[in-house]
């Protein structure tokens, strides 16, 4: 089991266990565990309804593409530590993380 | 004015394919988008991606898939506004519709039909206390014309490309330039980033780095933006003029406003048909929901095919409708 923690736009936070070998996108792990986040655009890194900032375990995450990073670039609300959920692979790179979900909602 | 009988807000591939089963029952369509060219994301973003789940092509690129349905809708005549965004919305006596566009286009029709996908790309909006209030009173979104701040203090906000190339081409034009950045670097444009640091280092434009606008301020109009480094000092800085350049977000826009049931940024609409709980207006493609909606082409499709079923009772009020394969009856262009 992968295990990591989400902290909702109130401040609450939960733990999340994912099995391992998923093959989904973090994006899509909160959309299915019920989080409320837009992900307009299906996970193309196009909209940045799915911004998350990693409060703790950036450094373990693989870096980001050029797409994500250009996306990031444009949102006048991004930081160092700003990932998309949709270009985070759910895998054990995850494990410890605390991810706060930042994107509009609606 | 222009007269069709299906209006189709939205030139992706799921709005070029309902100009083709609207064709096979002699309806005519307008197509608006609001971008320049036909083709939806799949010319706009990943032109030459492939696709691989279209039914009879293995693999396609998403620009050869549109430049087929454009073919495959060409007998059929459609018109388009293209460059165009649908502002408004005006029904009829007789219960058909005119369409408004942001250039004032009008188009009457019978039927409309939103294919809008993500919806329209607008100007993602920072979060400064007093924004609105300044909108159109010094603060905009893009450089319309630039005539208009010659001479002026303009500020501009961003780190994209759109920011660097603004910030170079108003520094001839505008009396004085400030680009402000939240990052610590440019990723845009090497060349531009390149030139807008020189630019700083001649002091013919104020660069601010790791710095973010917090409030701005003015009677009437905008005389002063307030910054907030990263180190948490404050300055202010006169302004006549703020351009934020966060790129563009997907919203549904003016659409929203019709009294559409709506959810999630969707629109609801009845899988026996794809219609709106608004007569005569359909939603079809990424932009609608139903329980167990998948966003494919493929699906979007299918719902171009029945929703023009549907549709023919508003277009040809008096006929009754008798289903014909391509095979058996061809295509008869108009």
């Amino acid at each position: 089991m992968i295990r990591f923690t989400i902290e909702d736009r109130t401040g609450d936070r939960q733990e999340l266990e994912i099995p391992e070998g998923i093959n989904l996108s973090l994006m899509e792990v909160l959309k299915a565990s019920d989080y409320n986040i837009l992900a307009t655009c299906g996970g193309m890194a196009l909209c940045a309804t799915c911004h998350v900032q990693v409060l703790q375990g950036l450094e373990q995450l693989p870096g980001s593409n050029d797409a994500e990073l250009d996306m990031l670039d444009t949102l006048p609300d991004a930081d160092s530590d700003s990932r998309l959920a949709c270009q985070l692979r759910v895998d054990e790179t995850m494990e410890g993380a605390v991810f706060r979900i930042r994107g509009a909602e609606n | 004015m222009i007269t069709t009988d299906i209006c189709i807000i939205g030139a992706g591939p799921v709005g070029l394919f309902a100009v083709f089963e609207a064709g096979l029952l002699k309806m005519r369509c307008h197509l608006i988008d609001a971008l320049p060219q036909v083709g939806g994301q799949l010319s706009e973003i990943y032109p030459q991606k492939p696709i691989y789940d279209i039914p009879g092509y293995p693999e396609v690129k998403a620009q050869e898939l549109v430049d087929n349905l454009m073919q495959q809708i060409a007998p059929f005549h459609p018109t388009f506004s293209l460059g165009e965004r649908v502002d408004g919305l005006r029904k009829q006596d007789d219960g058909s519709y005119h369409v408004i566009t942001s250039d004032g286009t009008v188009v009457h029709c019978q039927v409309v039909v939103i294919a809008g996908g993500l919806g329209s790309f607008e100007p993602r909006k920072p979060e400064i206390a007093g924004l609105e209030q300044f909108e159109g009173k010094g603060v905009s979104y893009m450089v319309k014309h630039p005539e208009q701040l010659r001479d002026k203090r303009v500020i501009l906000a961003g780190g994209g490309d759109s920011a660097l190339d603004w910030t170079l081409y108003l520094t001839d034009i505008a009396r004085e330039v400030t680009l402000i950045h939240r990052g610590e670097s440019f990723r845009g444009a090497p060349d531009s980033a390149e030139k807008v640091v020189e630019l700083a280092n001649e002091g013919r434009i104020n660069l601010i780095l790791q710095s973010n606008i917090t409030s701005l301020h003015g009677n009437g109009h905008l005389k002063e933006v307030t910054i907030t480094a990263k180190d948490k000092t404050v300055t202010s800085l006169p302004a006549d003029y703020l351009i934020p350049l966060f790129g563009l977000t997907p919203k549904l826009g003016p659409i929203a406003d019709w009294g559409l049931s709506i959810d999630k940024s969707a629109i609801e609409v009845n899988t026996h048909d794809y219609s709106t709980n608004v007569e005569r207006i359909y939603a079809i493609g990424d932009i609608n929901t139903y329980p167990g909606k998948l966003k494919l082409i493929l699906c979007g499709f299918h719902e171009a095919a029945l929703m023009c079923q549907s549709a023919f009772r508003y277009v040809y009020p008096s006929q009754k409708l008798s289903f014909k394969y391509t095979t058996v009856n061809g295509v008869h262009a108009f």
